[in-house]
């Protein structure tokens, strides 16, 4: 999903920049409130982001003959909501542009638009859907994470659409064509990612239930019972 | 083993399966989705010059992926500090149920973690 650097017109490279920067800074804020307002999340919170950095520099082969890499954005954005990761998806995308030269500067609000914003609001939406109509934490996790992770990579297809139309078929032909790049060859990584953050989850529950009860992951039990010394 | 255990295991080799199946049983170049997007862009849009190039580019595809596995190293490593962290907390908490009730009243020595 990264836009390599210089391939958006600088029109619609600014114009990305200018939408998902309000985002981004929010983001920035919401992390400082966490921090600030909870503390002992401080740990997790690292380790959000930290999945999120494994996930997207690994590069993993799908059906179609080509490979691309999972987001982890859905994982962050189900335990803190998506504002988080707003700020931690566009450090991972800086640290990429900048020394890796994968995506870039030019294309960096483009890029965190897609990861960053449209992927952990869509993983969240999902999670808040699926726990609502009565699924489990399992469920919602993995439908988060793997839709999250879908939903970036059709966000990158349409920014490049509109970037460059196609000649016969115009934008919705391009569409098509950026999708079947990227979206095709995401389906088995997203099923990947969505597996993936459910075992993460899973471990969580195990070894820190109090946590995710803070989070609102897991409910507290539900009598208030009295901490016996 | 526990059956949360045993589904733990099932996830992780599911996600085994899911990435070794197109390696071994499709055949391709297995390039990257992005690469292939700038092909496509040039191909079809062949008067399209990139206005802006990287600042820094790694000199060769060895020190790119040595700085790959950097990042997952660095991102692995943290998420493997919270586990620990966490599983060792919890496993002193349960170690000294009886003593940490003893000082529910004052201060006890384990109150006083970190």
């Amino acid at each position: 999903m990264h836009i390599a650097e210089g391939y958006l017109p600088p029109l619609h490279a600014a114009a990305w920049t200018v939408v998902a920067a309000p985002f981004v800074v929010h983001g920035a804020r919401a992390v400082v409130r966490q921090v600030r307002d909870n503390p002992e999340s401080k740990l997790l919170l690292g380790a959000a982001g930290a999945f999120t950095f494994v996930l997207s520099a690994l590069k993993i082969p799908s059906v179609t003959g080509s490979c691309s890499h999972p987001t982890g954005t859905g994982l962050g954005a189900v335990l803190f909501r998506p504002p988080v990761m707003a700020l931690l998806g566009t450090i991972v995308l800086f640290f990429q542009a900048t020394l890796l030269a994968h995506g870039g500067l030019t294309t960096l609000g483009a890029n965190a638009f897609s990861m960053a914003v449209v992927g952990p609001w869509v993983a969240y939406g999902v999670y808040r859907l699926v726990r609502s109509v009565g699924g489990g934490l399992g469920l919602g996790v993995f439908f988060a994470a793997a839709l999250g992770d879908l939903a970036t990579y059709c966000v990158t297809s349409a920014q490049l659409a509109l970037a460059f139309p196609d000649a016969t078929s115009g934008v919705l032909g391009s569409v098509l064509k950026f999708g079947s790049i990227f979206a095709v060859t995401q389906i088995p990584l997203a099923v990947s990612e969505g597996l993936l953050t459910v075992l993460v989850v899973r471990l969580l529950v195990r070894v820190s239930p109090a946590e995710l009860e803070r989070l609102g992951l897991l409910k507290r039990p539900s009598e208030p019972t009295e901490v016996t010394a | 083993m526990t059956r949360s255990t045993l589904l733990n295991w099932l996830l992780l080799v599911a996600v085994v399966v899911l990435v070794a199946f197109p390696v071994v049983f499709v055949d391709g170049e297995f390039a990257g989705s992005d690469g292939q997007a700038e092909e496509a862009i040039t191909e079809s849009h062949p008067d399209y010059e990139p206005w802006f190039a990287p600042l820094y580019e790694p000199p060769s595809g060895e020190i790119e992926s040595g700085l790959f596995a950097l990042q997952a190293a660095l991102g692995a490593g943290v998420v493997g500090y919270y586990f620990g962290v966490v599983r060792t907390k919890r496993r002193l908490g349960a170690d000294r149920p009886a003593e940490a009730g003893r000082s529910a009243d004052g201060v006890g020595p384990e109150t006083a973690d970190d």
